[in-house]
C-alpha cells in the first residue's frame, strides 16, 4: 500500500502531470457528467459552464491534494455546489436547490467509488448531449465545436488545434451556439418521433464531418489531421453504443474504421501523402478493419435498403479485401457508386464511378463519365475533375492534354500537399 | 496511439482473491469493464491467458534455448492477459487501467504500442527502410 500511494503521488506531482491527467479523465467522462449535470440543473448550457469551472477548480486543486480517488464524482460535486453557490448568490433559493442540496449530502455519505450520475439514465442523457450538440439550428461550425468540447472532452485548445484556429475563435462559437441553443429554447430532451431520422442524419453528418475534416484536411498545410479523424470514429461508436438499432451508425462507424485502417500506410516519414496504389497494405490497422468488418455486417444485418454510409462502407470493405489495386473488383464499385448515387445523389459520387469504371474497362470508358459530369457543369471549380480527366489523359497517352488538366487542378486545389502532388503529376512524362 | 494495459498477478493476494471469489462475478466484472471500453470507442483488442501451469517457456541463458513446463518463476513474472486501448495520451491510457476491476496483488502495465514514428529518423538504414515500407516494397511491417 505504501509503495502504491508513493508511485501516485510521484505521478501527479507536477501540475503539468495533474493536467494531463485531468485532460484524459474529461476525454472519458465529459459527456457523462455534463449530461448528469443538464439533468440536475435542467439547463445544458448552464451545466457546461458549471462543468468547466469545476475542471478549472480541479486544475487548482489537485497538484496539492491530489487527483481523487473518483474524479469524475469530484467535478460533478463541486459542480453542483457551484450552481447552489451561484442560485444563493441571485437569492433564488428554491425547491430545486433545496433538492440539490439534499442530494448532494446523500452523494457524500454514499460510497465514493459509485458512480455520480444514475446509471437508469446516464445512457440517455448523453444520447440528449448529442442530439442537442448537432441541433440544427445551430451551424456546422459550431456543431463541430460543441460536439468535440461536450461530447468528445476536448479543451478549447484541442478543439482550436483540430481546425486550425484561434483559441479565443472556438471560445467564441461554443458561447455563441450555448446563447443560440437558449435563445431558441431548445429542450434537453430525445427529438420527438417525427424528427428523429432528420435529427439523427444532423448528428451523422456533423460525425462525418468531423472524421472528412481530419482525413483529408480541407485547407492548411497537413494532409490530414488523423487525430481528429481518430475523435470522430470514437465519438461515431460512441453513439453507436447508445443507438445500437440504427443500421446507419454502425455503417458510418465501418465507413470511418475502414478508412482510419489506412491512415499508417497513407503519408511518408516526411509527411507526403502515399496514393492508395503505392500503400503497403502490411501497414494498414487490422484491428480497425476488423472493427470496419464487424459494423458493416451489423449495419446489413438491421436493414436491408443502405443508407449512404453504408453504401461507403461497403466500397472501402471492397478496397480493404484486394491485397492490391489491381486485384480489386472495380466493376463491384462502380456497381456500389450507382447505389451510393441513388441513395444520395451527388456529382462525387459520379465522378468516383468514373474512376471505378476506368480502372474496370479502360481509361477511355471512364473518361466519357467523366466529361459527361464536366459538361453538366458540376463541379466546375473543384480540382478533382480536371485532377481525374489528367490521370486518365495521361493514360491514354494523351501527354500534353494531361499536364493542361494537372496545371489546373493544382491552380483549384486548397490543399498544399495535394497542390504538390497534382504539380508533381504535371512534370511527369505521360503514360499508363 | 495504442497502448497495451498488460494485466498481471504480483502477489499471492491476487491468485487467492481470484479463488475466493465467485467465478461468475469474476466474468461479470470484467464484461462491464470490456463493455464501458467497447461503447467510449477506445478498445482495440484484448484477450485473457490460460492458467500459467499450462503454459511453457523458451529460456536462452544457455547456449542452446531451453525449455521448460509451467508455472516458471516467480509470481509477478505471472501475465494473465492484456487490453489495446486506441487513446489519446497515455494518460487516458492509464485512466481507462485504473477502472480495471482488480484488487490487492494485481498490477496493470500500461505500455504504448510502437509504430513507424518510433524510429530515429536521422538514421540512413532507417531512412531507407522506411522508404521501402511506405512504398510497398517489404511484404511484412
Amino acid at each position: 500500500m505504501g509503495r502504491r500511494g508513493e508511485a501516485r503521488r510521484q505521478l501527479t506531482r507536477s501540475a503539468e502531470a495533474v493536467s494531463r491527467t485531468v485532460e484524459a479523465t474529461w476525454r472519458i467522462e465529459a459527456a457523462k457528467i455534463i449530461a448528469a449535470l443538464s439533468r440536475y440543473v435542467g439547463d445544458f448550457g448552464l451545466a457546461e459552464d458549471l462543468a468547466q469551472e469545476a475542471v478549472a477548480e480541479a486544475l487548482r486543486q489537485w497538484p496539492e491534494s491530489g487527483v481523487p480517488s473518483n474524479p469524475a464524482a469530484w467535478v460533478t460535486t463541486v459542480a453542483k455546489r457551484r450552481a447552489i453557490d451561484n442560485w444563493r448568490r441571485r437569492d433564488r433559493l428554491d425547491d430545486r436547490v433545496a433538492m440539490i442540496a439534499s442530494e448532494m449530502e446523500i452523494a457524500q455519505n454514499a460510497a465514493v467509488d459509485e458512480p455520480p450520475w444514475d446509471p437508469d439514465t446516464i445512457d440517455d442523457d448523453v444520447l440528449r448531449l448529442i442530439f442537442i450538440s448537432c441541433h440544427p439550428v445551430l451551424g456546422r461550425e459550431a456543431q463541430l465545436a460543441l460536439t468535440l468540447r461536450v461530447v468528445g472532452g476536448l479543451t478549447s485548445e484541442q478543439v482550436a488545434r483540430a481546425f486550425l484556429v484561434p483559441v479565443s475563435t472556438i471560445q467564441q462559437r461554443i458561447v455563441r451556439a450555448k446563447k443560440k441553443l437558449a435563445a431558441a429554447q431548445v429542450p434537453f430532451e430525445l427529438p420527438p418521433a417525427e424528427d428523429r431520422a432528420e435529427r439523427l442524419s444532423s448528428v451523422l453528418g456533423v460525425l462525418y464531418l468531423m472524421f472528412s475534416e481530419g482525413h483529408v484536411a480541407a485547407s492548411g498545410p497537413d494532409w490530414m489531421r488523423p487525430e481528429l479523424a481518430m475523435d470522430a470514429l470514437r465519438l461515431t461508436r460512441v453513439t453507436a453504443g447508445l443507438l445500437p438499432g440504427e443500421p446507419e451508425v454502425h455503417g458510418l462507424v465501418a465507413l470511418m474504421a475502414s478508412t482510419a485502417a489506412r491512415f499508417p500506410a497513407r503519408v511518408r516519414p516526411d509527411g507526403r501523402p502515399i496514393l492508395l496504389a503505392d500503400q503497403n497494405r502490411a501497414r494498414w490497422d487490422r484491428s480497425l478493419i476488423h472493427l470496419g468488418e464487424r459494423s458493416l455486417r451489423t449495419a446489413l444485418a438491421l436493414r436491408e435498403a443502405r443508407g449512404a454510409y453504408t453504401v461507403q462502407a461497403q466500397i472501402a470493405a471492397v478496397h480493404a479485401e484486394a491485397t492490391d489495386v489491381a486485384s480489386t473488383d472495380w466493376t463491384r464499385i462502380a456497381v456500389l457508386y450507382s447505389d451510393l448515387n441513388r441513395a444520395a445523389p451527388s456529382p462525387v459520387t459520379e465522378l468516383n464511378r468514373a474512376i471505378a469504371i476506368a480502372e474496370a474497362d479502360g481509361p477511355l470508358a471512364g473518361l466519357r463519365v467523366v466529361d459527361e459530369l464536366a459538361a453538366s457543369g458540376a463541379l466546375a471549380t473543384f480540382h478533382l475533375i480536371p485532377s481525374v480527366r489528367g490521370e486518365l489523359l495521361s493514360r491514354l497517352g494523351r501527354a500534353e492534354e494531361a499536364r493542361a488538366e494537372f496545371e489546373r487542378a493544382a491552380d483549384l486545389a486548397t490543399n498544399e500537399r495535394e497542390r504538390e502532388v497534382l504539380r508533381a503529376k504535371a512534370r511527369r512524362p505521360a503514360g499508363p | 496511439m495504442k497502448f497495451m494495459l498488460i494485466m498481471r498477478a504480483v502477489d499471492q493476494a491476487a491468485v487467492d482473491a481470484f479463488e475466493k471469489t465467485d467465478f461468475e462475478e469474476i466474468i461479470a466484472a470484467m464484461g462491464k469493464y470490456n463493455e464501458s471500453m467497447i461503447n467510449a470507442g477506445v478498445l482495440a483488442d484484448g484477450a485473457g491467458l490460460s492458467d500459467a501451469s499450462e503454459g511453457a517457456v523458451v529460456d536462452f541463458s544457455e547456449d542452446d534455448p531451453v525449455v521448460t513446463d509451467g508455472p516458471y518463476g516467480e509470481l509477478r513474472e505471472l501475465f494473465n492477459g492484456f487490453w489495446i486501448v486506441d487513446v489519446s495520451s497515455q494518460e487516458e491510457a492509464i485512466e481507462w487501467a485504473k477502472r480495471a476491476p482488480l484488487g490487492a496483488g494485481s498490477q496493470i502495465e500500461v505500455r504504448r504500442v510502437t509504430g513507424p514514428e518510433d524510429f530515429p529518423q536521422d538514421n540512413e538504414w532507417i531512412q531507407k527502410e522506411q522508404e521501402w515500407v511506405a512504398e510497398g516494397k517489404l511484404a511484412g511491417n
